[in-house]
């Protein structure tokens, strides 16, 4: 600046600095206004004329109101927020047992999307769709605004005095005082709850989970002389048999288990080894549909198959009923084979304590204690006792029960016995919640404190010993809501805030002198643990086991047996109000918005009953029945039916109420556990057929190759096995269809190629990713309605396939089957229990995009970085390019899903105004009748691009990911520039898998910027 | 002077003068509406008015209000589209290319066929705009000079080259059209008064009569029948380039543009010969729309009919040869999938029914012309209906497939172009002359009965 010496003037009238200049110099306008004034010569037409312009403008200007603008600037910024730049805090979700590290991205204040957190050994930076949609639930407007007493508002001050007087008088009486919770894994809680038993001695804390792994509990107390659930390290095991554990969905720590399994699943040039999975189940469950091999079984043949491995294994064997099955000996073949001892897992998600001690024992055999389970950083995610929760729910109806106080649970909706404890709960004296809506328990207590979400609160959680997570508000409380832990707290009398509560008890206990800041930022901390348990002696009553076992189970029981099952969305109903949750697709039947009674064709058949039909569910023992629909499920074990739980709520909110019904008082106590297993009768309703909405409803793959699959020994053999290489006919010969084009390459992309690889060996089809996608995309959800008119809107879709038996039996060979004279209808029938293939379908970004040419106003277009891009404001609507979308990924907005709340209700996070600040400000709300589809989370492109370019560099592989690779827990799902040579994207696509990769529908020469690995199956043709 | 050939069947029948001519289509402009007509006019008003509530239902909703879906994008509204553009298509075919043919029995059934070819495109083009998620930006397929920076129209995109073919079709359609009332205009003009008489007079644009004015008319007639012959081929080929320059299998076909103008032909006719067959009787024009007249139509609807059916064979045909599995389970799902009874339908109505027309007393029974008439256009609005979404409910990816089944709201906006097209036609037919009287005045020397 200091050489800029020049000097401008307005005018040569400054140059001359004449003293009218310089007198006029400081007016507004200088010179006169050519206005003549009116005094002087009256006004002449020319000025009428200017001041007529003048005065209509200004009237008419004045007539047009000034848009109101509602953004409020910060008055005073905070240090910490920069309008337009996300902030991530680590954080920690927690719901009952289950777990997961996260990264709580915000912006201007609002947390907006979930992310794993990579630092995190127990999660390793995975989430799941649960997790994903949490970010939704902090914003349901029909969480309660404030404390309640007796249903109406209060205060804090008054619930406070009231609850206080009312413990005083119960605690003073020594009448029972009971804390009813699902699996606490916060220890601070746990030590606020200890202060609060220490106040009042006669206080109980119960620990009940919905889903129940109190056998493995009891089985390893029996067994070990601890009570606890063991570590799995799946990514230890060659070979995994699971009967009944859906540990990739459900079962414990999927997220944990899901990447190690992955582990053992993923190949590549120099690991052509995978381990062998075995699974013994009723429903097709998403860890059975990634099974190598899979067995349907009834609950009531369960325990008999454990014994039989169990026979086949140990030494010593039991009397029971001998099986003879064919994957039971390929199972126990492949578990004593000498190279696999100690690398091998059994697991069971029975809550039979005989079956778990015959796991135990199984395991022991084979030396997986060690090294694919430990015992020394047992998992804390499930702690629920059903025995004492049973007794609980006796001595509440016995009237013993003076005070009572619901942390985290909803035994009225969740319980087998709810109904009971609903109807006894009125007449508890004292009864608290500290749900944050008025559930099914809530509604019926006196008294509701609300807790925080967890993304408002401070918090923390220890899922297996030695692994310590840390949860910190993102977001101050929206509503008058208050800690838990902090009402417990002050209720006994000590008034510190949570927040100091924790820190200390961090400090004194946890932390050993570490960094709290720096535990605060990582979110997690991990301490080395040393106190094992000796494994190689084990307490095993034979006898005892032999005689359960034989007594519980049957191998040829009649009458129809009923199998309780958690979802992978909606799980055990926590999240019931979360539309994300309630319109995922389930990975399986790949309905939405219901339960229903999964049933096999064949069964079904057998019962004259269709898809469709409304039967009623009648418990043998007990009588409770309900009335749901009939959804034909391949791979179900006949003679069965299952039901999901986590339905039916009546007290969730606008999304969760009266969607299903509620399948938990279905479970029964057999020995005093829960058992997700009962005997019904099935009686059809008749009346209209009811519409189930499933995203999917043509469930094979009609012999085309789009997923091109082959058996491990195949790959090995030739790692292209299985793939399908189409060539066309041409006057030279026959060619590769990228070498038949009439066209000279029209785009290029000198800079970047962003590009994908998906492995369809490490995809398990969880949907974490489509969640995640409509989390960052702001993706409306549609309804049930809409679902049924095939509408919905996910820009990521997870296509489930199931084998059929008209398929050709050898994989690599296509299109066969009409030369073999098998018509295409029989083509359309899923097997009995199929093999089953997810395939993560999105826009394959097409650098020769069919879609591109249709549009008449070029409102899709191809970037010069290989994206296939959608400007929805030139978007006229014509769907052409939906329809000429070989991969039909292009979603249309049928309506306008957004501030259209008496159509749109469910679709809350557009139709609310609370709602809407889950909304991506990065990513714009599409309006009525444009295209969409997705982008490639283009928006977290160009913020990778661009801090690249203010820091000078080019982009780092991994810097810039899309929501759907960064959700991903297993990594089957691969972003980056393929331009980058060193980038995972080219290593897997051209280094590692070059065989195994290839694109859907490449005949078409579309040429896809994603691309697809085989998926191989650790099966034998033999 | 009447030189009427022995051998060739009259053209008009029962001895009409040139007077007689201009009296009995005149008649029908000057007199009072009879009450068919108005019973008529009312019930077409009904449909237009019911169909239109459905249309502003389906603006201000929402193309959901359909029943489309993500895989199904176009349905009926695309179907009605091809449909009435396809019904236009005999107009032009009469005007223009039978002019040039010198087919002389054209004369009577240009105007109408002219007026409906008008109408229909008029309806097809709603559809255009109905079908756009956002109509009121419908105008930015064209090519009009706009400040939305280097945005461009996508001169790819069948789309865009249906724009020009549809405009240009139907401008020259209107000005051939008008162009040919003029003259007869300049007749009603003479006889009638009053305000009729300065209407006519303005519409009929001062027409003098010369030997330079009808010398120029001629001239003008042959240069726009020579513009719009090619039009008859270019309209439905690019129409059918929707489709066949897609990749969607069963889309996907370079038989389509031959295919699609032989439809259109074929749909045209029969269209023609229903709205002929009720007009020359509510008008008493028997004898100007003879029953040669007639049977001339049905033979090329029998001609076409058998193309368009010999299409279809070639279709499957192809499909087989191609080893496409695509395309072949395109085809089978075609004639076996859920769709099959519009496959069916189509069949029956458009290969087999006008297979009847061989009979020559079939061809020139009234009553079967009126049926088969509607029959075949009904299962030329399958035929379409077939390619469009039974093409698209099942494609490559089976995760996919689905079904579309319509909406109040799709059978709404059908009928609102069925309103729209009869509330033209109505107005056409009353106000306008029906029949080209100063043509079919060429012909009376020539080619009508003696008396």
């Amino acid at each position: 600046m200091k050489d800029n010496n020049k000097v401008f003037w307005k005018g040569v009238e400054e140059l001359g600095n004449s003293p009218e200049f310089v007198k006029n110099a400081q007016n507004e306008f200088p010179e006169f206004l050519p206005v003549k004034s009116s005094s002087a010569e009256g006004t002449d037409r020319r000025d009428f004329l200017k001041l007529l312009g003048f005065s209509v403008a200004a009237v008419s200007l004045a007539a047009c109101e000034a848009p109101v603008k509602k953004a409020i600037p910060y008055l005073n910024k905070p240090e910490e927020i920069e309008p337009g730049i996300a902030n991530y805090y680590a954080s920690t979700y927690v719901d009952g047992g289950e777990y997961c590290s996260v990264l709580v991205k915000t912006r201007e204040g609002r947390p907006i999307k979930i992310e794993g957190n990579k630092l995190s050994n127990v999660t390793k930076g995975g989430t799941n769709a649960r997790v994903q949609a949490s970010v939704l639930s902090l914003y349901d407007t029909a969480r309660i605004q404030g404390p309640l007493i007796k249903g109406k508002p209060a205060t804090w001050e008054q619930l406070d005095k009231q609850v206080a007087d009312q413990l005083s008088i119960v605690g003073g009486t020594a009448g029972e005082i009971r804390i009813v919770s699902q699996t606490i894994l916060s220890p601070t809680t746990k030590k606020a709850i200890e202060q609060f038993k220490a106040k009042y001695p006669s206080t109980q804390h119960i620990q009940y989970d919905s889903n129940s792994s109190y056998g493995i509990l009891k089985a390893n107390e029996i067994s070990f002389g601890k009570a606890v659930i063991p570590s799995y390290d799946f990514s230890k095991a060659s070979v995994i048999v699971g009967f009944g554990a859906d540990f990739l969905g459900t079962w414990i720590s999927p997220i944990e288990y899901v990447s190690q399994y992955a582990e053992t699943r993923r190949l590549s040039k120099t690991k052509k080894t995978m381990s062998q999975h075995f699974q013994f189940e009723t429903a097709l469950s998403l860890t059975g549909s990634n099974a190598d091999y899979r067995q349907p079984i009834k609950p009531s043949q369960e325990g008999l198959f454990v014994a039989e491995l169990y026979n086949r294994i140990a030494a010593a064997k039991l009397g029971t009923t001998s099986i003879k099955n064919d994957t039971l000996d390929k199972a126990a073949k492949a578990l004593l084979k000498a190279s696999n001892r100690g690398k091998s897992l059994v697991v069971s998600g029975s809550n039979d304590v005989n079956v778990q001690l015959l796991v135990n024992e199984i395991n022991k055999e084979l030396g997986n204690y060690g090294s694919t389970i430990s015992l020394a950083t047992p998992s804390y995610q499930k702690q629920g006792n059903d025995e004492a929760m049973n007794t609980l729910i006796n001595d509440v109806v016995a009237g013993k029960v003076k005070a009572i106080i619901f942390y985290g649970a909803n035994p009225v909706f969740d319980h087998a016995r709810g109904a009971e404890l609903a109807k006894a709960l009125p007449s508890v004296g004292l009864s608290i919640s500290f749900a944050d809506r008025a559930d099914e328990t809530a509604s019926l207590a006196k008294f509701v404190a609300p807790d925080h979400h967890y993304l408002e609160a401070w918090g923390d959680a220890e899922p297996k010993a030695g692994s310590y997570s840390l949860g910190q508000p993102a977001i101050s409380p929206i509503f008058k809501t208050r800690a838990a832990q902090e009402s417990l707290l002050s209720w006994s009398g000590d008034t510190t805030s949570y927040y100091a509560y924790l820190k200390s008890n961090w400090e004194s206990s946890i932390l050993a002198g570490a960094s709290w800041d720096r535990a605060l930022q990582d979110g997690v901390f991990e301490v080395a643990t040393v106190s094992g348990i000796d494994t190689s002696i084990s307490n095993f009553d034979r006898s005892s086991v032999e005689a359960g076992i034989s007594k519980a189970y049957n191998a040829n029981a009649s009458g129809i047996e009923l199998k309780l099952y958690e979802k992978i969305g909606v799980g055990t109903g926590s999240q019931a109000n979360n539309p994300w949750l309630q319109e995922l697709p389930d990975p399986i039947s790949k309905a939405t918005w219901d339960n229903y009674v999964a049933i096999s064709a064949a069964y079904a058949e057998k019962l004259s009953l269709a898809q469709g039909d409304i039967v009623t569910v009648k418990a043998d023992k007990g009588g409770y029945s309900i009335d749901l629909p009939v959804l034909v499920q391949p791979g179900q074990a006949p003679g069965t039916v299952s039901i999901a739980i986590g339905y039916g709520r009546t007290n969730a909110g606008k999304c969760g109420d009266n969607v299903g019904q509620n399948a938990y008082p279905f479970a029964r106590f057999v020995d005093g556990f829960v058992s997700n297993t009962a005997i019904v009768s099935i009686t059809p309703k008749g009346g209209d057929k009811y519409q189930i909405a499933q995203t999917q409803t043509h469930q094979t793959l009609m012999a085309r190759p789009i997923i091109q699959d082959a058996t491990l020994e195949e790959y090995i053999n030739n790692p292209a096995a299985g793939r399908f290489i189409p060539k066309i006919s041409t006057p030279d010969g026959k060619k590769a269809p990228a070498l038949v084009d009439i066209w000279k390459d029209q785009h290029h992309q000198p800079n970047h190629l962003w590009s994908m690889s998906i492995d369809l060996n490490t995809c398990l089809g969880c949907g974490a990713c489509v969640i995640a996608c409509q989390a960052e995309n702001n993706v409306p959800v549609v309804g049930k309605r809409e679902v049924l008119n095939a509408r919905e809107m996910h820009w990521i879709r997870i296509d489930r396939y199931y084998s059929s038996d008209a398929e050709p039996k050898e994989t690599g060979k296509y299109f066969t089957n009409d030369k073999e004279g098998i018509g295409y209808g029989t083509l359309e029938i899923p097997s009995e229990n199929p093999q089953v293939t997810f395939q993560p379908m999105m826009c394959q970004h097409c650098n020769h995009a069919p879609c591109e040419t249709v549009c008449p106003v070029a409102a899709t277009t191809h970037s010069s970085e290989g994206l296939n891009q959608m400007t929805y404001n030139r978007c006229i609507g014509t769907r052409y390019c939906a329809n000429n979308c070989p991969y039909k990924v292009r979603r249309f907005n049928w309506f306008k899903y957004f501030d259209n709340e008496e159509a749109f209700d469910k679709n809350v996070a557009m139709n609310t105004s609370l709602g809407r600040m889950v909304l991506n400000p990065d990513v714009t709300v599409r309006s009525r009748g444009v295209m969409e589809k997705c982008s490639f989370c283009v928006q977290k492109i160009q913020e990778g691009k661009l801090k690249a370019k203010k820091e000078k560099r080019h982009i780092v592989d991994g810097e810039v990911t899309t929501a759907c690779a960064a959700a991903c827990a297993t990594g089957a799902i691969l972003f980056g520039d393929l331009r980058d040579v060193e980038g995972k994207v080219y290593q897997e696509r051209h280094v590692n898998n070059e065989e195994r990769t290839y694109t859907v529908l490449e005949e078409l020469n579309v040429q896809p910027n994603v691309t697809y690995l085989t998926k191989i199956r650790n099966i034998s043709n033999a | 002077m009447q030189v009427t050939s022995s051998v060739r069947p009259p053209l008009v029948t029962n001895g009409k003068t040139k007077k007689d001519v201009t009296n009995d289509i005149c008649k029908q402009v000057e007199g009072a509406p009879s009450t068919a007509w108005k019973i008529s006019f009312a019930m077409a008003l009904i449909t237009l008015f019911y169909g239109g509530y459905c249309l502003w239902t389906t603006w201000y909703m929402g193309i959901g209000m359909w029943g489309l879906n993500k895989t199904i994008g176009w349905s009926w509204d695309i179907t009605n589209f091809v449909w009435w553009v396809g019904i236009g298509h005999a107009g032009t075919l009469i005007s223009a290319v039978l002019l040039l043919f010198r087919q002389k029995w054209r004369t009577s059934i240009n105007r109408a066929a002219e007026a409906m070819t008008i109408f229909a495109v008029i309806c097809a083009a709603t559809f255009i705009i109905a079908h756009m998620g956002r109509p009121w930006v419908g105008h930015w397929v064209l090519p009009l000079p706009n400040n939305n920076g280097s945005l461009w129209q996508n001169f790819n995109s069948a789309l865009m080259w249906d724009v020009f073919a549809i405009s240009t079709y139907f401008t020259v359609s209107l000005v051939f059209w008008y162009v040919g009332l003029i003259p007869d205009f300049a007749t009603i003009r003479e006889r009638a008064t009053g305000i009729r008489r300065v209407i006519y007079g303005a519409l009929s644009m001062n027409w003098d009569g010369s030997a330079k004015t009808w010398s120029r008319y001629e001239a003008v007639s042959l240069v726009l029948a020579g513009v719009s012959t090619p039009l008859v081929l270019s309209v439905h080929t690019i129409v059918s380039m929707d489709f066949a320059t897609s990749l969607i299998p069963g889309w996907h076909t370079t038989i389509f543009p031959p295919y699609f103008v032989a439809g259109a032909i074929f749909s045209g006719f029969a269209m023609v010969l229903t709205l002929m067959l009720v007009t020359r009787v509510v008008f008493k024009l028997e004898d100007y729309i003879t029953i040669n007249h007639i049977e001339s139509m049905n033979k090329i609807i029998v001609l076409t009919g058998s193309i368009v059916g010999i299409a279809y064979i070639t279709e499957f045909f192809i499909a087989w040869y191609s080893g496409v599995p695509y395309e072949k389970y395109a085809f089978i799902n075609r004639a076996f999938g859920p769709y099959w009874w519009a496959y069916a339908s189509m069949m029956t109505c458009n290969v087999i029914s006008p297979q009847l027309f061989w009979f020559r007393k079939v061809r020139t029974s009234i009553l079967w012309t009126f049926i088969l008439s509607i029959v075949v256009n009904i299962g030329m609005w399958f035929e379409r209906f077939v390619i469009i979404c039974t093409s698209l409910h099942r494609d490559f990816l089976p995760s996919s497939w689905s079904y579309f089944s319509p909406t109040l709201y799709d059978v709404g906006d059908y009928l609102f172009t069925f309103g729209l097209f009869f509330t033209c036609f109505l107005l056409f037919a009353k106000y306008f002359p029906v029949i080209n009287m100063a043509e079919v005045k060429t012909i009376i020397d020539s080619s009508s009965e003696k008396k």
